[in-house]
């Protein structure tokens, strides 16, 4: 009773104040650190992840900032800095101290790595800064290791478990055996598959653990055979999933068991061509042949990279706009205000419908259960997917219910 | 024995990238670092041809390595012939800007996801062994690496040509009083070396995606098998390099965490017991 009152009397004081807080807020009062937004993308520019992000990241921070400049004509400049963290969590660490130090970055995106995430999450809370993780799917990110300065926008590995694992699972892949890249993302991916597969009923028969950019993948895949698993978890990403894709067709791998690649981008599929990926389920958050708002970025995009972007990379233009748009609603750059602004507003643009960013950072929006079409199906250049089905944010989502995220009051 | 198999296959490429590097160290004593790149655009040419000009896989096999070949002898007409009387360190130095820039361009160009390129048809399908099923690329591979191995081993070891190349290395001021002109032995030998290399581009743009990085990911590797059969050794690097794919096949399949550093391991005991490599000869 005591605290009620004395939350009442603080609610009492403030109110008056409210008023003039968002007299403030007015654009003219704009208060920003050196007048400038400056947004840092730090990416793998030229790895193995490069293609997922990369240079196509930075093109799509560009136009998010060129298109946001011309349509809200700010008063205030924005600027971006790009880098390569080289999928090392301590050069993107220091590039992050160093930017956020320096060069008064304001905000750090993409981020293709989940080493490279944590450890820069961790800088970022520290210099009281924001980063909208795109790239990285470890959901450590908004659960234990979640951070009031931290959003995870595009995927995560629970949504790509919970979509995908589920929809195999239930078409009868009940056994499972798992190749895992061994880093953070490998490990959460497997786990988060492993619980979805064992929550609707599955076995789970066993795993082998390769090292990031493994060049051979046939004696990984021997000992999948030998498991005799109904499926065959591809719990890794980028290049080492093409490769294991490759060889498993090759050693006729694919005639008597499922692959199952449970991070594949489009970019993943262009290079493996339709005929050994026909059929494939995959989970999405965005498929640039969705409908006309997404068809029009895309072709903006291709126009000038010659290529689709992927999930991360159009999710890297939705973050900075919303990054942007939030900034001008609260009226400075300041984290905590960007950041309480950014959890209020939803989210619609081409690559969220109604999207929310949840309290432990976590950006909720549909996604969506893909089929790789036949050759034969497959009407014009990277015409890759259907979509089998929508699965709400929600649903696809970690529920807050059992999160481990000290943010989140129980 | 499935491991075996499969480790006695990446055994195979060990053996013919780090054949190249171990002729041209041997020979011209410069340790080309661009060899990965060179493997690289081996693969690369394979794709390139099927795709622009219709070349098949059993041209490509030529056609490739030749190019590459053709390549490596403009680099050291135009680049590694100011080098040889310098340190290492100069040659290991421009190679491996070389490669940076020729992996740059690639990767400009294509991306990093590769290009597929698919087992030739009279190749595809596989044995079955009983314990295991091996494809008949992969069994390919083997026969194609050991018999160019071979091949290599004799050329150099065992015929006239191969004595004047030994000797033009050993002294070449000598072998040129002799009447040999030893600047072309030098570009030809830089040319196979890279011309092996390319080989082995093409040998795997089958089974591994065809990407700008195939040989920066291959390439540290290499040199430890170079290293622990004996820096020059051209036998010690066909065995080792042999040797060390089961090796990582058996540790793939008892601890695999280990796998991408045994290599490393086994290189650092070496050189603590021989420092000059299993099969190099004490200077």
């Amino acid at each position: 009773m005591k605290h009620k009152l004395l939350c009442v009397a603080i609610a009492a004081a403030l109110i008056p104040a409210a008023p003039a807080v968002l007299a403030q807020a007015k654009p003219a009062a704009m208060k920003l650190s050196d007048n400038m937004v400056k947004i840092g993308v730090l990416t793998d520019m030229s790895g193995v992840y490069s293609d997922l992000g990369g240079q196509g990241a930075v093109t799509a921070v560009q136009m998010a900032i060129d298109d946001f400049k011309a349509q809200y004509k700010p008063k205030f400049k924005i600027e971006m800095v790009y880098a390569d963290h080289q999928n090392k969590a301590d050069v993107g660490s220091n590039k992050a101290r160093e930017w956020y130090d320096t060069q008064g970055v304001d905000m750090v995106t993409d981020l293709l790595n989940s080493g490279v995430a944590l450890a820069v999450a961790k800088v970022t809370q520290e210099k009281k800064r924001v980063v909208m993780v795109v790239g990285a799917g470890s959901t450590r990110l908004t659960d234990q290791d979640c951070t009031p300065n931290t959003v995870h926008y595009a995927y995560d590995t629970y949504s790509l478990a919970n979509v995908a694992g589920k929809a195999i699972v239930k078409n009868g892949g009940d056994t499972w055996f798992f190749l895992t890249a061994d880093y953070a993302f490998g490990q959460s991916l497997e786990k988060d598959t492993s619980d979805v597969v064992k929550a609707n009923g599955g076995k789970v028969l066993g795993s082998v653990r390769h090292p990031l950019n493994a060049s051979d993948f046939s004696s990984y895949l021997l000992q999948a055979q030998a498991s005799k698993a109904k499926i065959i978890g591809l719990a890794n990403a980028g290049g080492d999933t093409i490769n294991a894709i490759k060889a498993a067709s090759e050693f006729g791998i694919t005639k008597t068991q499922h692959l199952a690649g449970l991070l594949m981008f489009i970019t993943d599929i262009h290079a493996l061509g339709l005929q050994t990926t026909q059929g494939m389920l995959l989970t999405s958050g965005f498929y640039w042949d969705k409908d006309d708002a997404t068809r029009k970025f895309a072709k903006r995009y291709f126009d000038k990279t010659k290529r689709m972007p992927t999930m991360v990379q159009a999710g890297d233009y939705s973050a900075v706009t919303t990054y942007l748009k939030a900034v001008v609603a609260a009226g400075t750059d300041d984290a905590a205000a960007v950041m309480k602004k950014m959890k209020e507003t939803p989210i619609n643009d081409f690559f969220a419908k109604n999207g929310t960013i949840r309290v432990d950072g976590r950006m909720i929006h549909d996604m969506y259960l893909m089929q790789v079409k036949k050759p034969s199906e497959s009407k014009y250049p990277w015409d890759y997917y259907d979509i089998k089905s929508v699965v709400p944010g929600n649903e696809a989502y970690q529920p807050l219910s059992v999160s481990h995220c000290s943010l989140v009051k129980k | 024995m499935g491991q075996l198999m499969l480790g006695l296959v990446n055994g195979s490429f060990y053996a013919v990238l780090s054949l190249g590097l171990a002729v041209i160290f041997g020979m011209l004593n410069i340790i080309n670092f661009a060899h990965g790149a060179l493997y690289m655009m081996g693969a690369f040419l394979a794709w390139m041809g099927l795709e622009y000009l219709g070349i098949g896989y059993w041209q490509a096999l030529v056609l490739a390595p030749l190019t590459v070949g053709v390549f490596g002898i403009v680099i050291e007409r135009t680049m590694l012939q100011w080098l040889y009387k310098l340190d290492h360190l100069y040659g290991l130095l421009l190679t491996f800007g070389l490669a940076l820039v020729i992996e740059g361009l690639f990767t400009n160009g294509y991306g990093v996801s590769g290009q597929p390129y698919s087992i030739p048809a009279e190749l595809s399908g596989g044995f079955n062994l009983g314990f295991m099923f091996l494809p008949h690329y992969r069994g390919w591979v083997i026969l194609a690496s050991l018999a160019v191995c071979f091949g290599t081993w004799f050329g150099i070891e065992k015929t006239r040509l191969g004595a004047y190349l030994r000797a033009a290395t050993e002294n070449p001021k000598l072998t040129q009083a002799f009447g040999i002109n030893v600047p072309l032995m030098v570009m030809l030998t830089y040319g196979f070396g890279a011309a092996l290399a390319g080989f082995a581009g093409v040998l795997a743009a089958p089974v591994i995606q065809v990407s700008p990085l195939m040989g920066s990911h291959l390439i540290i590797t290499v040199f430890a098998v170079v290293v622990i059969g004996g820096m020059g050794s051209i036998l010690g690097s066909i065995l080792t390099g042999l040797g060390l794919g089961v090796i990582e096949g058996i540790t793939n399949l008892l601890y695999p965490a280990a796998s991408a550093t045994v290599v490393f391991v086994i290189m650092a005991i070496v050189l603590l017991v021989r420092p000059a490599g299993l099969f190099g000869k004490e200077q």
